[in-house]
C-alpha cells in the first residue's frame, strides 16, 4: 500500500486565487486543487491557468498536491495536459466507473507527462451505483491507482435515496469501497461531511469511517481538519496497547511460541499486525520515536 | 508580431485576484498598460514588469491592457493575463495549452 498519509484530503477551488495560494497552512495530508464541481463552465480555462501557477509557485509544505479534474467524457483531456507537466503528486478521477475509465485517465495523464517526471498518481472517485460494484477492478487497473474515494452525494442522487446526516442509505457503498481498497491494497478514502456548522455530526461520521475501515476523509472546509485528524490519529491508549501486544509477542517468540497471550486475551498474527499498523502511523505522526 | 482578434477579460476583483482586460492595439503602437492596485506604491513596477514580461515571452506587443489589482501574487497575475490573451484569441506558447 501507497505509505503516504492521507487522514484529511482538503478541497480548494480551483479559481479562487487566495484559496489557493494558502491551501498549505492548514496542515491538511492532501489538498485537492479543484477544477470539477467548485468551477463555473465557463471558468474552467482561467482556473487551469491558476493551478498550473500554483503548481509551479505556491509552497504548499508537506501537503500532497491532487488535482480533480473533470469527468473524462469533459473537459479531463485538457485538464490533464494543463496541469500534469507541473508536477501534481496525484490526480483525482471523478465518476469512474470502470477499469477501462482507468486506462483511459492513465494514458492521458503518461502522454502530458515530461520526460523524466515522477509519474503522476491517480486516486479514483467513485460516485455512482455502477462505480461502486466495479471497485475492486478500478482499484486493480493500474499501478498508479494508490486510493478509491467515496462521492456519496451523486452516488445518493444515483440510488434515487435521500442523502441523511446518519448515512445509512450509504453504508452498502461504504463497506464495498474500503472491503475493495482493502482487497486491492490501496487506500480507501471517506465522504465529505458536508454541513461544515456541524462539528459533533463530523465526528460522528469521522468515527464511524474508521470504525469501517477508512484511511482518510474528504474535506470541504479547512475546520474539518483537526476534528478528522483526531479520530485517525491512533490515541494514546492504542499506542500503549500495540507496544504491549508487540512486547507480548516478542516474549512469546523467544520462549518458542507463537501465540501470546496479553490480559487474558489471545495475541496472534493478525492482533500483531494491527499493532504493527498503529505503530507504524504513530512513527509517522511523530507520536512515538523511531524510524520509518 | 502576433495580434489578438478581439477584447476580453479574466480574474475578479476578489482579495488577491486581479482582473485583466486585455484589447487590440493599432500597429506600431506598443504595449499600453493602465494599473490600478491596492499596493500600487510598493508594486506597481512589479506587476507592471510581470504583465510586460509575460506579454513578450508570448510574443504580443501592440496591445492595450487594463488591469485591477486587489493584492494578487506573480503567479495569479501572469495567470489572468494568459487567459484573457486566450480569450481574445491569442495562440499561446507552453506546456499549459
Amino acid at each position: 500500500m501507497d505509505a503516504k498519509l492521507r487522514r484529511s484530503m482538503l478541497f480548494i477551488p480551483g479559481n479562487n486565487p487566495g484559496m489557493l495560494q494558502n491551501g498549505g497552512v492548514f496542515g491538511a495530508d492532501s489538498v485537492i486543487l479543484d477544477l470539477e464541481d467548485a468551477v463555473a463552465p465557463t471558468e474552467k480555462d482561467a482556473a487551469r491557468f491558476l493551478i498550473a501557477h500554483a503548481l509551479k509557485t505556491v509552497d504548499y509544505g508537506s501537503s500532497e498536491k491532487v488535482i480533480r479534474i473533470n469527468p473524462l467524457d469533459t473537459f479531463a483531456a485538457e485538464d490533464i495536459k494543463a496541469v500534469v507537466p507541473y508536477g501534481p503528486d496525484a490526480i483525482l478521477v471523478p465518476k469512474v466507473e470502470s477499469a477501462g475509465d482507468i486506462h483511459t485517465a492513465v494514458s492521458m495523464i503518461a502522454a502530458a507527462e515530461l520526460p523524466g517526471q515522477v509519474p503522476v498518481k491517480i486516486i479514483a472517485l467513485l460516485e455512482t451505483p455502477r462505480g461502486i460494484l466495479e471497485a475492486y477492478h478500478i482499484a486493480m487497473a493500474d499501478p498508479r491507482v494508490v486510493a478509491l474515494a467515496l462521492g456519496a452525494e451523486d452516488y445518493t442522487a444515483g440510488l434515487g435515496a435521500m442523502r441523511t446526516k446518519t448515512g445509512t442509505e450509504i453504508f452498502t457503498a461504504r463497506t464495498t469501497l474500503v472491503n475493495a481498497a482493502a482487497a486491492a491494497d490501496v487506500q480507501s478514502i471517506d465522504t465529505p461531511y458536508t454541513d461544515a456548522n456541524d462539528e459533533e455530526g463530523l465526528l460522528a461520521d469521522t468515527e464511524l469511517a474508521k470504525q469501517l475501515g477508512f484511511k482518510g476523509k474528504l474535506s470541504i472546509n479547512p475546520r474539518q481538519i483537526d476534528t478528522i485528524h483526531a479520530v485517525f490519529n491512533p490515541s494514546i491508549s492504542d499506542i500503549d496497547w500495540a507496544e504491549q501486544v508487540i512486547a507480548a509477542m516478542s516474549k512469546a517468540a523467544a520462549e518458542g511460541s507463537g501465540v501470546a497471550s496479553l490480559n487474558g486475551k489471545m495475541v496472534d498474527l493478525p492482533i500483531v499486525n494491527r499493532a504493527e499498523r498503529i505503530l507504524r502511523l504513530a512513527r509517522l505522526l511523530g507520536l512515538i520515536e523511531g524510524a520509518e | 508580431m502576433a495580434s489578438l482578434l478581439k477584447v476580453a477579460q479574466a480574474g475578479t476583483l476578489e482579495s488577491s485576484d486581479i482582473m485583466v482586460t486585455v484589447a487590440p492595439g493599432v500597429e506600431g503602437s506598443g504595449t499600453v498598460i493602465e494599473l490600478e492596485s491596492i499596493v500600487m506604491a510598493q508594486y506597481g513596477d512589479d506587476i507592471r514588469l510581470t504583465l510586460e514580461t509575460t506579454l513578450a515571452e508570448q510574443g504580443y506587443t501592440d496591445i492595450y491592457i487594463k488591469a485591477t489589482d486587489r493584492g494578487a501574487l506573480d503567479c495569479t497575475i501572469r495567470a489572468r493575463l494568459l487567459t484573457a490573451l486566450g480569450r481574445a484569441g491569442a495562440m499561446l506558447k507552453g506546456e499549459m495549452l
